[in-house]
This record gives structure tokens, C-alpha cells and sequence, in this order.
């Protein structure tokens, strides 16, 4: 909790958090990073394994062959998470299921689900980028400054 | 009637002639089956989503009840009930199919208890012969309603708790077999500043302890005269933090009497999942309506303080950093032998 907050706490409020915390298990921050290492790690092993598949298989380079294994990886996640079985991987791997491409497939196709009795357009049209929307939002603006960075330097470069 | 501050005492004995309490798949798994009315093998109750699976739940749990007293719907004057979702949809919409006089109630998981009150309340001043109370919480549906999508992968901390399926009705009657409402203590809010809405149980602990604390002080008893003191939904953490709390303000509960619904509602095996317990307002109706009840009849226990534990926060106010406010309020139950 940052300072700004705690400071408006009354004193027995204060003591009272100091109290419970020290009877509230932590989060295990070892054994959720060595999970997260193991589970993430497996899941980029795997796409390895599809994009060496198309590449040996079909007509790919190694540039073009990311687009077909993200497609596959999506539609892995998917698939587990419409059958149910996703949300219990991710409590045992926390990041390693969350920061791979699984991770984002998985946060808007069960927001997807989730509000599919609410109708096709407010339901799932509105509600699909509940949880994914502010990845795109950020990472949109974020890859436009980087953008506008590299363009200004590249034209300092060229004057 | 009042007594001390904030308790009253029920004078009249309105009697709990008869319950019902129904739950859904992952209930029927754990050590409490066997107290379930009624068990659900599919999480949606044959219905087209969570909400209608919920409102079906309680429907479930009313029909049930008024069944078991021998009743017919018609005969029940006032049905008092409460759920977790926007605008207590769910107890609304089955109180339309019960065509009874209805007061909704809001006290987030305290509704339980806070709707066994008020109904002892008109029971015990003849107001009416028979009220129906009870409460409704859906795993799916609350989830949704409080978190993220039941099938987004976010890892819980430790100190999560799990939404209890199930649903809890209680009749009561000013005349009757059955165990007998005694008393019942109003809580107040307390805040303890806590933010974490995945720490429901240490945000409530201390309004546990409270309305206990003031439970004793009005009634000038010990807690000894109870053979059990349960909480709503605690979980572990809030248990053990209630616990010690009770030591800190030197009230001496023994930890054989001390219980606490969400713990009890589900087994070690399915510990992975609940994390720090059950919780919602389905959690401390069914336990008390269905098992202790249950227990009472069978003459392990004489009287028991339920204690249902309310945190009274909305998925809003916490996105914009308010804490959480608590709630608690306790209702005495005697068997009748």
C-alpha cells in the first residue's frame, strides 16, 4: 500500500492491518515464478514444435511462419478455455499461462462467453474486449511513441 | 424485545418449522452432502444462464420449504430474501413466482442472518403467522457479478474465497415443532481500511468480532452457554485473524465451540480450489439451515450463534479505491427439546 494511502487511516485502522497481516498467508512468489518459468517455457516449446512443423511441411520462411503458429496457439487456448479446462491451468502457472499469446486469446474468449446470454452485439460484441481492451489500448499508443521516437531520430539521422 | 444496545430478544419463540436448502455440483462433492435438500449435477440448472440458474435455486429452496411445513404457497404471509447480484435480481424474480408479499434485503453475505432476524422480528411481535427468509448465492453468477469471467485464467492469492452454489430458505412460524429463534444482534459497519477485495475474510473479521462481542455484552451471558458459535463466511484467513482477535480483546471463546461456515462447507481435497473457503450468502444459509439444523435435531447441539458476515462493497467502489465496509449480525437458535 503506498504512503498517500496509509496516511488515511485512522491509528486503529493502522493497527488493526499490521494485526491481520501478519495471520494472512503471502502469495508464493518462489514457487509461482519456478511455475511460471516451467509452464511458460512448455507453452513456447510447443509453438516451437507447430512452427517447425509448418516450416518443414508447407512453403514458410522463418518470417512468414509466425502468423500460422500464433493462429494455432489461439485456438489451443481457446479450445481449453470453452472447455474449462484453462482457468485451472492458469491458478497453478499464473504468468506462465497469462503473458504468452494464450493469455490474451484466453482473456477475451472468456469474456466472450461470459456474457453470451446478455445477445450476440451488447453481449459478446460489447463486453469480448473487457479484459483485452486495455492491452490494446496501451500497447496501440505505446507502439505509436516508439513509432514517433524511431521516425524523429531517423530523420535527425538523414538532415 | 430490545435489549442492550443493539440485540433483541424474542420473547414469543417464533419457530423454524421447517427448511430447505439446495445446492449445485461442486456442494454435492463435499462433506456436507448429505444435509442438501435438493442437489444440482449441473451448474446451470437446466437454464440458458448463471442469473436464471440462481433465481432457480431459491424458487428450488422456497417450494421446498413450504412443502416440508405442510404449507401451501398462499399461506406464507411475508417472504424476506436477499442475493449478490445488481439490484437483488434473483430474489426479486422469485418472489414473482411466489406471489407472496416480499421485502428484499441487501446485507451482502449477512443477508442470511439478516433476514432470519427481521423475520423472527414479525413473527414474534404476531405481526404474521408464517414468513418465508432465505438467501441465494451461484458460483457462476457472483463471480461474474464481483470478478473476472469464471473462465478467465487469473491466478487467486492465498486469502481468495469461493463462492458457495447453493440456496437457503427458512419457514417460520408463531406456533410449531421445531427449533426456536431466540435472539438476534443488529451489527454496525466497520472498516478497517482494507482494500483487497481477493480478503474478504480479514476485511470482516473484525465486524465478526464485534457484533459477538456486543452479542455478550447486551445479553450479560457467557459464551459457553452457546454448544456452537459459528461464522458466515470467514474463510481460514478471517478465522484465525478472528480468533486471535477475540484473545486481544479478552473474550474468552473456547476454539471447540468457534466454527466457521465457509470452512466447513467444503473438504481437504477440495482445498485447491476454495483456497481460503466458501463464502456468499448461499454459504452460511445452507450450512446453518441444512447442517447444523440437522444437528440439532439429532440432539448434538442445543443452542447455537450463527454469525453471518457481510462485506458490503461493489465491483465499482473498489475500481475507484474504496475500502470495505463490513457487516455482521448474529441470531441465536435454541432446540425446542
Amino acid at each position: 500500500m503506498s504512503d498517500k494511502q496509509k496516511k488515511k487511516l485512522t491509528a486503529l485502522q493502522q493497527e488493526y492491518q499490521s494485526f491481520a497481516k501478519a495471520r494472512e498467508p503471502g502469495r508464493p512468489v518462489t514457487k509461482n515464478i519456478l511455475r511460471a518459468f516451467i509452464v511458460g517455457g512448455v507453452i513456447c516449446i510447443v509453438a516451437q514444435g507447430i512452427s517447425d512443423f509448418f516450416l518443414w511441411n508447407f512453403d514458410f520462411t522463418e518470417k512468414t511462419v509466425g502468423n500460422p503458429t500464433a493462429a494455432v496457439m489461439i485456438l489451443i487456448s481457446v479450445i481449453l478455455t470453452s472447455v474449462g479446462i484453462y482457468d485451472h491451468i492458469a491458478q497453478w502457472a499464473g504468468a506462465g499461462t497469462a503473458v504468452p499469446v494464450t493469455g490474451f486469446a484466453n482473456s477475451i474468449a472468456s469474456a466472450a462467453i461470459e456474457h453470451r446470454s446478455e445477445g450476440l452485439v451488447l453481449g459478446v460484441g460489447g463486453n469480448m474486449f473487457k479484459l483485452a481492451g486495455s492491452v490494446i489500448v496501451f500497447g496501440v499508443f505505446a507502439a505509436f511513441v516508439v513509432a514517433l521516437i524511431k521516425t524523429i531520430l531517423a530523420m535527425l539521422e538523414g538532415s | 424485545m430490545l435489549h442492550g444496545h443493539q440485540t433483541w430478544l424474542f420473547n414469543n419463540q417464533p419457530t423454524i418449522v421447517a427448511t430447505a436448502v439446495v445446492g449445485g455440483p461442486f456442494e454435492a462433492l463435499g462433506p456436507l452432502a448429505d444435509d442438501f435438500d435438493l442437489l444440482h449435477g449441473d451448474l446451470w440448472l437446466e437454464q440458458d444462464s448463471f442469473e436464471k440458474a440462481q433465481k432457480k435455486l431459491l424458487e428450488d429452496a422456497c417450494a421446498k420449504a413450504i412443502q416440508k411445513g405442510g404449507l401451501q404457497k398462499q399461506d406464507v404471509q411475508f417472504f424476506l430474501a436477499g442475493d449478490l447480484l445488481n439490484q437483488i435480481i434473483s430474489s426479486s424474480f422469485a418472489a414473482r413466482t411466489l406471489a407472496t408479499p416480499f421485502l428484499g434485503l441487501y446485507g451482502a453475505c449477512s443477508s442470511s442472518m439478516e433476514s432470519l432476524s427481521l423475520a423472527a422480528l414479525i413473527v414474534n411481535s404476531r405481526a404474521a403467522n408464517y414468513v418465508l427468509c432465505g438467501t441465494v448465492s451461484h458460483n457462476g453468477a457472483v463471480e461474474k457479478q464481483f470478478r473476472y469471467p469464471t473462465e478467465y485464467g487469473s491466478q487467486k492469492p492465498p486469502t481468495a474465497q469461493w463462492t458457495v452454489t447453493a440456496a437457503g430458505v427458512a419457514l417460520l412460524a408463531a406456533e410449531g415443532e421445531g427449533p426456536k429463534v431466540t435472539s438476534a444482534t443488529i451489527g454496525k459497519i466497520v472498516d478497517m481500511g482494507i482494500t483487497d477485495p481477493y480478503n474478504m475474510g480479514g476485511a470482516m473479521a473484525p465486524a465478526a468480532v464485534d457484533t459477538i462481542t456486543a452479542h455478550f455484552r447486551d445479553l450479560d451471558i457467557d459464551p459457553r452457554e452457546y454448544d456452537l458459535i459459528v461464522t458466515g463466511d470467514l474463510g481460514r484467513v478471517g478465522y484465525e485473524i478472528a480468533a486471535d482477535l477475540f484473545k486481544k480483546h479478552n473474550l474468552d471463546i473456547p476454539a471447540e465451540i468457534f466454527k466457521d461456515c465457509g470452512m466447513m462447507i467444503y473438504g481437504p481435497d477440495q482445498q485447491a480450489e476454495v483456497l481460503s473457503g466458501g463464502s456468499g450468502c448461499g454459504c452460511s444459509a445452507a450450512v446453518t439451515y441444512g447442517h447444523l439444523l440437522n444437528r440439532m435435531k439429532k440432539g448434538e447441539l442445543r443452542k447455537i450463534l450463527v454469525v453471518a458476515t457481510g462485506a458490503l462493497l461493489s465491483p465499482l467502489s473498489y475500481q475507484q479505491k474504496e475500502s470495505i465496509p463490513c457487516i455482521a449480525h448474529a441470531v441465536s437458535i435454541e432446540s425446542s427439546q
